[in-house]
Formats: C-alpha cells, sequence, structure tokens
C-alpha cells in the first residue's frame, strides 16, 4: 500500500470561531476537517473549557502543503490579534491522498 | 442570617471551592442541561399567563424595555472611556454587557420573590428576552460606528438564534399555547423541580466567578468600582420605568433588577464575534467576578426595599 506525503494543519482556539472558520476552510481548498473539545493554558491565560464563553477547540485539517500554507496565512492575517490562537503544520502520510 | 435563601448557600458554596481551588466541577454537559432547563422554565411560567396580557399594553412595556436597553450602554460608555481610560472597543463591550441582562440574576430573583410571596407581573421573561437585545446593538455600533466591516448576518445569527432567546422564547410559546392545565403533565420537571435546578445552577455560577477574580486583580480598583455603582446607577432607571409603566411593586424591583443585571452569556458572544478587539475577560472580570455576585447576594433585597420605598412615597 502506498503512503502518500500531507499536511496536517493544526488549530487550537476559541469555540467562538467555531461556526465562522468553517467557510474560511473550505474558501482556502480544504475537503474537510475535524473539530475536538480542548483545554489549555497559553499567553491568553487559563482556557478550562468549563463554560461557553471559556471553551477551546481544536480543528486538524488534512490537506496539500499549498492549502496548508494558504489557510495558515489567512489565520494569521485575520484572527491572531484578537484571538487565542495556535496554530502548526505538520508533515503526515496517508493512505488515500484522493481524498485530501 | 434571618432568610438567606438556600441556593444562595449554594453560590456561597462555589464560590469558596472556587477560590480555594478545590476539585469541584460541574460537568459542561450538565451544565448545558440545567441552564437549558432555567431558560425553558422561565419562559414556559411567562407563557402561561401572556395570554392574559392585552396586547397593547405588552407592547408599550416592550418599547419602553428596548429604550431601555439601548440607554444604559450610552451612559456607561462615556464612563467607562474617560474615567475608565478603557479602549474604545472595551468600553463599548463592557457597556453593552451592563446594558443587557443576566438570566441567572433573574432566576435568582425570582426564587427571592417566591419565598416571600411577593406577586410580579407574570410576563417579566418576555420583557427579559426583548432587554437583551438593544445593548449588543448599541455596543457594536459604539465600536464600530457604521463600519460594513462587521459580519452582520453571523452577528444577527449568535443575538437572536442563542441559546437564551431561542429557549426563553420558544418556552414562552409553548406556555403560551398549552396553557396552565396543558403543562401539568411536565410540571414536575420544570416547576417543581425549579429551585433544586437552580442550586445546582449557582453552585457552578460560583465556581465560574471565583474564576474571575484573578483576572479582576489585574485590572485594578475602578473595574470593581464601577460594577457596584453601575448597577445601582441602572436599578434606580429601571424602577422608575417600571413605576411610570403602572407595573406592581414586585414588577417594578423586578425591572430594576433587570436593569441592574449585566449580561453573561449572550453579549460576550456577540461581542466576541462582532467585536473581537475587545478584551473578552475584562467585560466578565467586571459581570461575572463584581456585578453578578454583588446584585444576587446584596442587590435583589435592596432593589426591592428601594422599591418598597417609592411606593411608599408614592401612597402618602
Amino acid at each position: 500500500m502506498s503512503h502518500v506525503a500531507r499536511k496536517l494543519l493544526t488549530i487550537v482556539t476559541e469555540s467562538a470561531l467555531e461556526k465562522i472558520l468553517p467557510e474560511d476552510f473550505k474558501k482556502l481548498g480544504a475537503r474537510g476537517f475535524t473539530i475536538t473539545e480542548a483545554r489549555g493554558q497559553g499567553s491568553r491565560g487559563m482556557r478550562s473549557g468549563t463554560w461557553d464563553e471559556n471553551g477551546n477547540i481544536r480543528i486538524e485539517i488534512l490537506c496539500d502543503s499549498v492549502t496548508a500554507d494558504a489557510i495558515a496565512h489567512h489565520l494569521q492575517t485575520r484572527y491572531y490579534d484578537d484571538y487565542a490562537m495556535v496554530v502548526f503544520i505538520s508533515d503526515v502520510m496517508v493512505l488515500r491522498p484522493d481524498k485530501f | 442570617m434571618t432568610s438567606l435563601d438556600p441556593v444562595l448557600l449554594f453560590f456561597i458554596l462555589g464560590l469558596t471551592a472556587g477560590l480555594m481551588r478545590a476539585d469541584v466541577r460541574l460537568p459542561s454537559a450538565i451544565y448545558e442541561l440545567i441552564s437549558m432547563l432555567l431558560l425553558l422554565t422561565i419562559g414556559l411560567k411567562g407563557g402561561v399567563e401572556l395570554a392574559r396580557q392585552p396586547v397593547g399594553s405588552l407592547a408599550f412595556q416592550a418599547l419602553a424595555v428596548i429604550a431601555m436597553g439601548a440607554v444604559l450602554p450610552l451612559l456607561a460608555f462615556p464612563v467607562l472611556r474617560h474615567v475608565g481610560r478603557l479602549k474604545r472597543a472595551d468600553a463599548a463591550s463592557v457597556a453593552a454587557h451592563y446594558g443587557s441582562v443576566s438570566v441567572a440574576t433573574y432566576a435568582v430573583a425570582t426564587a427571592y420573590f417566591m419565598t416571600r410571596e411577593i406577586p410580579f407581573e407574570a410576563h417579566m421573561p418576555f420583557l427579559l428576552a426583548v432587554l437583551e437585545i438593544p445593548a449588543i446593538v448599541v455596543g457594536i455600533l459604539l465600536a464600530k460606528g457604521l463600519n460594513r466591516d462587521i459580519r452582520i448576518g453571523q452577528v444577527a445569527h449568535e443575538v437572536f438564534l442563542g441559546k437564551g432567546i431561542v429557549l426563553l422564547i420558544g418556552g414562552l410559546l409553548i406556555g403560551w399555547i398549552a396553557g396552565y392545565e396543558g403543562l401539568a403533565s411536565i410540571k414536575p420537571l420544570f416547576f417543581d423541580l425549579f429551585k433544586g435546578v437552580l442550586a445546582l445552577f449557582l453552585l457552578e455560577m460560583g465556581l465560574i466567578t471565583a474564576s474571575q477574580f484573578s483576572s479582576l486583580r489585574q485590572y485594578g480598583p475602578f473595574l470593581l468600582v464601577f460594577g457596584i455603582v453601575m448597577p445601582l446607577v441602572s436599578s434606580v432607571i429601571g424602577m422608575l420605568i417600571g413605576f411610570n409603566l403602572g407595573l406592581s411593586l414586585g414588577g417594578t424591583a423586578m425591572l430594576a433588577i433587570l436593569a441592574a443585571s449585566a449580561s453573561y452569556i449572550a453579549v460576550p458572544a456577540a461581542m466576541r464575534i462582532s467585536v473581537p478587539e475587545a478584551n473578552p475577560t475584562l467585560s466578565l472580570a467586571a459581570s461575572l467576578g463584581v456585578t453578578f455576585p454583588f446584585n444576587v447576594l446584596v442587590g435583589i433585597p435592596l432593589y426591592h426595599t428601594m422599591t418598597e420605598q417609592l411606593f411608599a412615597i408614592a401612597r402618602s
């Protein structure tokens, strides 16, 4: 079975953006994403996820490197200043490249 | 210690546990559920009575309340901007929180009036729902002016289809359609358990309030003073409006309480999307860290006494 290289874009941010971001992803070429609830602490303080306004999510997107860069760049210019957000990209191997 | 309601003791327990960093935490799904139960119960109670009200007076009261919700942030904004020296976006966001309402405070007030058997206009939940919205609009305008950059669709969705409005209005409609007899079958869950659910809810509110204290320390004494003085001023405005609308003593006191309360669910969610440059912890530190505990522990009995005085003066 052949493995093909793709990028895994991971975004940790406020759940306030949960309904907004998917539109951006779609426009920039992502074909799917996974959202999980998250807790943690960073430069914007403790985000314990105990109640609505304090909620945190982790979004994972598998895509090619052009899309990953485009999304990362968009997030950086549009959201970094005002929202708690961490974005990182890692190399992964996928089994079905046509899906991502 | 004559009559501290047990639900408030739950709040104090939560507050203490939170401050001591005790290992207490309501699972978030349960918190969701009980806040839904409270919103629906409050809506249902109002809906049952709503049918008996003439539509004309109801519309007039709604208009008066909308005007109040728009004026309160306009009063708060210059104070926050010039005395508190907050940035424009922050001042606008905090102002919006104080023009809107807290359903939790309303629920505690309901329990307070129930215990004392003080009647109040049963359609209050309708005014509660109405009062949630205008301050958000004013807050956005204060922060942004008529800027086209705002995602209006998204904000409108957040405001009108937020959990609070949908469940309050939904409960009102169900109560209105079903009537008191129709609701008999679901009464045990929603009405009989009201105080127990409220107690659990306030336990969590205590924990959440405690978590705001650390950010409060960061912002210094201005926010603390503002969080107490603003509801005092708002309550007088609410009381005078209620009195002039011809509400009963209970209803007038309730409107004072609604005016004094500060939002911590609907407004933060809307502000986060429409005015993202405003610091959310600042508003929450004030509304949750100061005003909510002040209102439930001191404010509600105070506004009630104030209203009694007003009615006594008016009568003599």
